[in-house]
């Protein structure tokens, strides 16, 4: 059966709308960020907004929601957002050293030649 | 009790993931997450990667909350940095010698310093210990020093002694 928001009480409706409006928010601001910042690794800093609070207030809007409507106790977005937290370091870290690989091959003045020494 | 159980966390965690998952206590799925939560810990074990030895729980406590506490504040940074006027910051890399030589830790900063708006883990040289950091709003090269040395690394030092 799928509950009807109609029926949420306010004292609940309030926290989660909040909640819904603050997470998707941050998440716009992050995807704005995306088409604003001018360099890659500028870039790499925006969608972590919505990976961070983005997600975490979405996650509690959807617990409070369901755990009101339902008069149970309903967690399991806590594991959306383990696989989020765990997740997301590898990817960006991945992309992040195969753009600055590329950037020392072509020996862009922007990025530190190697680890031990500035860039230029 | 060691070869049964190898690694008792882990398997506690699968065996509470799956749970969560399914959302019931009920027999059946008690037993299907029990069956995955042993072959995890033993899968875990084969691979081998040393036991960690986890203390000062207090510190990994206060850490966890500080970390929740920065991430909400440079959220808030972050956004203000991608509304904001771009000639108002200065984006750039930051080198910072690690003491910090446990790979489990390591892990764990590169997961803090990345969920964190606004700092990025770029690369890692493990002979000489220096990490390479990016930064949206570098600001004070000290203060980023400052953060990642004291208020990272020293705890974790202290959890992964």
């Amino acid at each position: 059966m799928i509950p009807q928001a109609a029926e949420l009480p306010w004292f609940a409706a309030l926290p989660v709308a909040l909640l819904l409006l603050g997470g998707a928010g941050l998440t716009l601001i992050g995807s704005i960020g995306l088409l604003r910042l001018r360099s890659f690794y500028e870039r790499v800093h925006a969608p972590t907004l919505a990976t961070s609070y983005g997600m975490g207030c979405i996650l509690i809007a959807s617990m409070i929601f369901f755990s009101v409507l339902q008069t149970r106790l309903v967690i399991h977005e806590v594991v959306i957002g383990a696989f989020i937290v765990l997740t997301t370091p590898v990817t960006l870290m991945l992309v992040a050293r195969a753009a600055l690989h590329r950037d020392r091959l072509e020996k862009n003045a922007t990025v530190p030649p190697s680890i031990n020494q500035p860039a230029t | 009790m060691r070869k049964l159980l190898p690694h008792p966390l882990v398997s506690a965690a699968l065996l509470l993931l799956w749970l969560v998952l399914d959302q019931t206590l009920a027999p059946g799925p008690v037993l299907i997450g029990s069956i995955i939560a042993l072959i995890g810990g033993w899968t875990l074990a084969q691979l081998d990667p040393g036991r960690p030895r986890l203390r000062r729980p207090g510190v990994a406590l206060r850490l966890a909350g500080q970390v929740l506490l920065d991430v909400a504040r440079s959220n808030l940074a972050v956004a203000r940095a991608i509304l904001g006027r771009p000639k108002d910051r200065r984006a750039g890399f930051i080198r910072i010698p690690l003491a910090l030589r446990d790979p489990r830790a390591l892990a764990v900063l590169a997961a803090i310093l990345t969920a964190t708006p606004g700092s990025a883990w770029v690369e890692y040289d493990g002979e000489e210990g220096c990490l390479l950091l990016h930064v949206l709003d570098l600001g004070e090269e000290e203060e980023w020093m400052r953060l990642v040395k004291d208020r990272y690394e020293q705890p974790l030092m202290e959890i992964f002694a």
